[in-house]
């Protein structure tokens, strides 16, 4: 019983980890129609700000919001000074994005060297919550909780307020977007900085429980890419539903066969793929 | 015929060249043949058939994997690892091709690099079929009619024995009716398909083909290493692949062969000085698609033309 109970919270925590990731990995292949081959490495930049950041100010939230900004700071000096020269050539940019990911994985090499580095679980979060007898891990319950509010706030940002309808316009349709005097480019920049923040501050706040070594920069760029691949491009309900599928199918293929976890992430998307190949919540036509 | 004269020279030059070179030089210049074999195969898709993928160290760690596990856990001999590991690496490839060319352009990449990252995944965690990070030892060399190959002259004309069958069978495939249909696809899927040509298939054949020349570089890897570890599924290894067919220019015969050499020579002379040849490939990705988006051989092909055309 505590093994599944565990395990389904990993699970769930895993998958609020992966929103934070795909969420800005799919608003910015929705909008821009490049895919973002750095995201992988910004989410393990933002958990290596964060380890630094908590050197001098030992508090995780705070790491989170600072470590967030940097990395945006960083994706938004990306899209405006690299990605901007090659408008217009997605593959250029595509394979842009995958050189600096392997610059960044490089220099955190070199930064903070190949062992990894464990963050710690703030104080008050560590003693497990008890009900009925039965132990939860109290962070990851606020790594879900987390999630869902950055979800629902997404959410909002993008059917309540102005800046998200011009979002939706631009994904529907951007030349009539650009039309009617949006200013596309601008957008941009903006949703690569959110993508961006969103994927730091998941490193760090995934910290605690995935801590931060070389290669989990590419051990999460795939499970992005499968992730959007499942949810459909664009779509932030996708990205949700598609992070928990992730979340329950790795967590569970890893402590059932752990030998076979990354196949079995193989099948929902090969499911998918076969039947609706625009993703679960995907547009028909692109 | 200039065209004809370069190819002659440089085989003449290549069958010349142990003769010459040292023993360092001999076994770089058989790795930069199996590069080549490579990046001619990932060619064929990025280059004539307008499909990139990112994917394509899948079949050399396959192939190698699978020849190296039958070799040393069956005990088969070579004569029956490298038939089979062609074959499953190529049926494997067609699986490949059935899930990614449900998409196109990016959406294609992006599934190409999502399998080959399954793969990799794949080959560090099933620890008692792939030995995880220690990799497969122990893998030898063939000994084609009863030629040893160890010696590193014998391995280097076998390898590029194989890397000239390789690149003629491919520019015959390319020269051929079915390749200018490829390029039709590439160019104007949509008329192709409205003249009556089947996209899918000249896509998937292609990619499946594609694939086979992977295996016989995967083969032709892990006989020249004797080893063989997860690092040769990584995206790495792919993007290795892929900067040299777009550093030489793609849809050409002689631009992955030029671009993969390039990368294999930076590869080996930096990471003789400095361990930093991630960072150094980043840079090289970003330097070629922002300075040289059409690569080298047309490239010069350019300046080459406006030489002449000089007044």
């Amino acid at each position: 019983m505590q093994f599944w109970i565990i395990q389904t919270l990993n699970s769930l925590a895993l998958g609020g980890l992966l929103f934070l990731l795909s969420a800005g990995f799919s608003l910015i292949f929705g909008l821009m129609r490049i895919a973002n081959l750095t995201h992988g490495a910004l989410f393990m930049l933002g958990a290596y700000v964060g380890v630094a950041i908590m050197k001098y100010v030992p508090n995780l939230w705070l790491a989170a919001l600072l470590g967030g900004l940097v990395v945006a700071l960083f994706g938004g000096l990306l899209e405006r000074f690299i990605l901007r020269a090659l408008a217009g050539n997605a593959f250029g940019q595509v394979l842009v994005t995958l050189g600096v990911a392997f610059i960044i994985g490089d220099f955190c090499l070199i930064a903070w060297g190949g062992d990894p580095i464990p963050v710690p679980t703030p104080e008050y979060l560590r003693r497990p919550l008890i009900v009925a007898g039965v132990a939860f891990p109290t962070y990851r319950l606020v790594v879900i909780g987390i999630a869902v509010v950055t979800a629902v706030l997404l959410h909002l940002l993008m059917e309540r307020t102005r800046l998200g309808a011009m979002i939706r316009a631009g994904v529907d349709d951007m030349q009539m977007a650009r039309a009617v005097g949006i200013p596309v480019s601008r957008l941009f920049t903006i949703v690569f900085c959110l993508g961006s923040a969103l994927a730091g501050a998941g490193g760090i706040i995934g910290g605690p429980i995935l801590s931060a070594y070389p290669g989990l920069d590419f051990e999460m760029l795939p499970l992005a890419l499968i992730i959007v691949i499942l949810g459909g491009v664009g779509s932030l309900v996708g990205a949700f539903v598609g992070s928990f599928i992730i979340g329950f199918v790795y967590t569970f293929g890893s402590a059932l066969l752990p030998d076979l976890a990354y196949v079995i992430l193989f099948l929902p998307m090969i499911f998918v793929i076969a039947f609706r190949p625009t993703g679960l919540f995907g547009r028909q036509t692109a | 015929m200039k065209n004809r004269i370069a190819w002659g020279l440089t085989a003449v030059l290549l069958v010349c060249f142990p003769l010459a070179g040292g023993e360092y030089y001999v076994n770089f210049a058989s790795q930069i043949f199996i590069a080549a074999i490579f990046a001619a195969s990932l060619n064929l898709l990025v280059g004539y058939g307008g499909l990139p993928s990112l994917g394509h160290a899948s079949y050399v760690g396959v192939a190698a994997y699978l020849s190296a596990w039958l070799f040393l856990k069956l005990g088969f001999g070579h004569w029956l690892t490298a038939p089979i590991a062609l074959a499953a690496t190529t049926i494997m490839a067609g699986l490949f091709g059935l899930i990614a060319l449900r998409a196109t352009g990016l959406g294609f990449l992006m599934l190409t690099l999502a399998l080959s990252q399954v793969l990799w995944g794949t080959a560090y965690r099933w620890v008692s079929v792939t030995e995880g990070d220690n990799g497969l030892r122990g893998m030898t060399r063939p000994a084609p009619f009863g030629i040893s190959l160890d010696d590193p002259s014998a391995f280097y004309y076998f390898s590029l024995a194989i890397t000239v069958l390789a690149i003629w069978l491919m520019a015959r495939f390319v020269g051929s009716p079915f390749g200018a249909t490829l390029q039709g696809t590439r160019d104007q899927a949509r008329r192709m398909s409205a003249l009556g040509h089947n996209v899918w298939l000249i896509r998937w054949i292609t990619f499946v083909y594609s694939g086979f020349w992977g295996a016989v570089s995967g083969l032709l890897f892990v006989y020249y290493h004797k080893y063989i570890h997860p690092a040769s599924l990584s995206l790495t290894a792919s993007a290795e692949g892929l900067i040299g067919v777009i550093a030489g220019g793609s849809g050409t015969l002689a631009g992955p062969l030029i671009g993969a050499t390039i990368v294999m020579i930076l590869k080996n002379y930096v990471s003789s000085y400095v361990e930093r040849w991630n960072m150094l490939l980043g840079f090289v990705f970003v330097v070629i698609v922002i300075f040289m988006p059409d690569g080298l051989v047309p490239g010069v092909r350019r300046l080459w033309a406006r030489w002449k055309a000089r007044p």
